[in-house]
């Protein structure tokens, strides 16, 4: 593919190392750009920006953005633009587990906010913020199509329900353990499209 | 419980998978309309159902469908408006999760009364798991002959896509999905130009939601003329509402249209009535962009009349005494529930979606959520709550897009119902400033016991 020969420009190097793909996940960036007719492939952004945030390190830095610009043969202020505008992509760094309350009504009536006290509490940090070990950032989103299911929240991506305090600890138990793993807890978007 | 069309085998175990949902019936509406039917008589036989979309607006698909320019030399895109995020509703998730193929094939099947060879399901970025689901019903679906060249032996051709967004509630709205989709902000753009003649890159579009996409597979298979007569009047088929709050079984259930409400809300087998044995106070009955009832008037219109779950009977009475059937969200609040509260946290969340493209929108939300707030919070002003409702309305009918009828229309049938709940906040500063503060008892003629509407049905 043409978009191939930019892989590794020298513009995106971090702390000695070039910001790229690997070669398996750039061929499903290719799968995906090709989905889109000629001359569209910046329809490709989101899937790829998705991708490229759990791949490259959690969170979209300036060269990472650069780099998904020169991959769709767009100008890096449209995949700024784009970046900062959805709520799903993070511009700083996160804790390993990024943990998504939501505050919306149906939840809330259905003890949402008790839950986020809660994990103040037991993180000791703000909705906003990341625990000193890395580990945990806290935030408070917006209804996630879950209301039949409150309180819920999310774990990069992957949903928790019904929630009571004592469910919210032994998570939080489990995801401590995890956390010195090496390996994800689950599945990357890349995996997601066949 | 006759009368399901969309969920009816959805408790056969395996059949999200393409064997088990073939084996079940599946495709077979997608033989029958391609082999049998030309692509007009598959959009007249659509029009004849009488089905209305069911994303919100309820416009009729049909119609919908004929706008689409097909003089145009461009090629034509069916989108799947996946993106789910209206407050209170989860329908169109279950639907995707539990029943992807029935997805598919409703795709296959108006792809090919529109013309359309290409097709993008566009789904919101927190259900990433559904991604996985859908790709791997599509892979089926192609492996099996019913997507890619030539299907069927026909030369008709098709690929569909899955598309994740990233999180903005704005994306829901069609045109802001499609600036989303060709990978931009999603803003949403000045109508006219509808989708149906300038839509995705440019080209004629059709925009509609899961549900109704999803239905087209059994209005086929059973014929227009029989999904028109069940449910009631120009309410036809059936409906997901998804229903939530303070009852018992929270969930998605598939009614007939024009079910009344209060067998909703009461019947063992659907909301199997109000948790902890408290009274109803209010329902949202069609996602948290449409006006709020105080319980008399979502049992019975204003008229005295049963109120039934259509979109006629929730209208009844406009903006004064009804609400509207929206996107089949059902919200409800037991008598515990603070009102004002209930209203600021759903004004922050228009403040948050807003995409601040026009003043009204922009401004007005935060201004809302601001006095809101001071309300809910014990350090209001009694002029305040004209305030909002004058706020309200200037937003109201001045904006690009509907978000911002969406935002003041909340505010202003809260204020209008419940006024005094408003004016007691005002008044008892003291007692509201705890936040956790749940209803203040105070005598609203919301607070109607199920025995005093005199009909039973459980
Ligand atoms: C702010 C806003 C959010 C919306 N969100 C959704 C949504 O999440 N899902 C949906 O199907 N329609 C949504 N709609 C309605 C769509 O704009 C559009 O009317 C609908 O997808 C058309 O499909 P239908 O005719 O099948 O209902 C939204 C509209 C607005 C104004
Ligand atoms: S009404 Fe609000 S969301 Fe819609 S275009 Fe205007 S600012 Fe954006
Ligand atoms: S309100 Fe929390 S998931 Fe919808």
């Amino acid at each position: 593919m043409e978009y191939d020969n930019k892989i590794n420009h020298p513009q995106f190097i971090r702390n000695g190392k070039p910001v790229a793909f690997t070669p398996e996940v750039m061929k499903t960036v290719q799968t995906l750009i090709g989905r889109y007719p000629e001359g569209q492939q910046k329809s490709a952004l989101l899937p790829i920006l998705h991708i490229a945030q759990e791949e490259l390190g959690g969170y979209l830095s300036v060269d990472i953005m650069d780099y998904v610009a020169s991959l769709l043969g767009i100008q890096p202020i449209e995949v700024y633009e784009v970046a900062t505008f959805y709520s799903m992509f993070y511009l700083d760094k996160m804790g390993k587990y990024v943990i998504e309350v939501c505050r919306t009504g149906p939840c809330a009536i259905s003890g949402g906010d008790k839950i986020m006290e809660h994990l103040q509490e037991v993180l000791e940090i703000k909705p906003g913020e990341t625990t000193h070990d890395g580990v945990f950032s806290l935030k408070e989103v917006e209804c996630l199509g879950s209301c039949g299911t409150g309180p819920v929240m999310q774990v990069n991506t992957e949903f928790y329900e019904k929630l009571t305090p004592a469910k919210v600890d032994h998570l939080i138990e489990e995801l401590r353990e995890f956390a010195t793993k090496d390996k994800p807890r689950d599945t990357k978007w890349v995996e997601k499209f066949c | 419980m006759g009368g399901k069309i969309l969920l009816a085998n959805i408790d056969i175990p395996g059949i999200r998978g393409f064997d088990v949902y073939r084996a079940n019936g599946g495709y077979v509406s997608v033989e029958k309309a391609l082999r049998e039917m030309t692509p007009a008589q598959v959009g007249a036989e659509v029009t004849r159902s009488g089905l209305r979309g069911r994303g919100g607006a309820g416009f009729p698909t049909g119609l919908k469908w004929s706008f689409l320019d097909r003089k145009s030399d461009k090629p034509r895109y069916l989108v799947c408006n996946a993106d789910e995020s209206e407050p209170g509703t989860f329908k169109d998730r279950y639907l995707m999760h539990h029943l992807p193929h029935l997805l598919i094939e409703g795709l296959i099947i108006s792809s090919y009364a529109l013309g359309v060879n290409t097709c993008y399901i566009y789904i919101r970025g927190e259900f990433k798991y559904l991604v996985g689901i859908l790709e791997k019903a599509i892979k089926e679906a192609h492996l099996n002959g019913f997507l890619g060249n030539r299907l069927l032996g026909t030369d008709f051709s098709l690929n569909i896509f899955a598309h994740p967004g990233a999180g903005a509630y704005i994306c829901g709205e069609e045109t802001a999905l499609l600036e989303s989709l060709e990978g931009k902000r999603g803003n949403p753009r000045i109508k006219p130009p509808f989708p149906a003649f300038k839509g995705l890159y440019g080209c004629p579009t059709v925009v509609n939601n899961v549900e109704t996409l999803a239905t087209v597979a059994p209005i086929i298979s059973m014929g227009g003329e029989a999904y028109s007569k069940m449910g009631k009047g120009k309410s036809t088929g059936t409906k997901l509402i998804s229903a939530c709050g303070n009852i018992n079984n929270p969930g998605v259930y598939e009614i007939e249209l024009g079910l009344p409400v209060e067998e909703f809300i009461y019947a063992p087998e659907y909301c199997g009535g109000i948790a902890n044995d408290k009274y109803l106070k209010a329902v949202i009955p069609g996602g948290s962009s449409v006006p709020i009832l105080p319980a008399d008037l979502i049992l019975n219109t204003s008229k005295g009349e049963r109120r039934l779950i259509s979109y006629e009977s929730l209208a009844e009475g406009d903006f004064e005494t009804g609400s509207m059937l929206g996107s089949g969200g059902f919200i409800v609040y037991d008598e515990d529930a603070c009102i004002v509260r209930n209203t600021w946290n759903l004004t922050h969340f228009y403040r948050h979606e807003s995409c601040g493209q026009c003043s009204p929108c922009r401004e007005g939300t935060g201004w809302m959520e601001k006095i809101l707030y001071r309300i809910e919070h014990g350090k209001g002003r009694m002029q305040d709550i004209d305030l909002l409702v004058r706020v309200a309305k200037n937003i109201e009918g001045h904006t690009i897009c509907p978000l911002g009828d969406a935002a003041a229309w909340p505010v202003a049938s809260a204020i209008r119902h419940f006024r005094k709940e408003f004016e007691y906040h005002v008044e008892h500063p003291e007692e509201v400033k705890d936040i956790h503060h749940g209803s203040l008892k105070i005598e609203t003629r919301s607070l109607m016991p199920e025995s005093q509407t005199g009909i039973k049905y459980w």
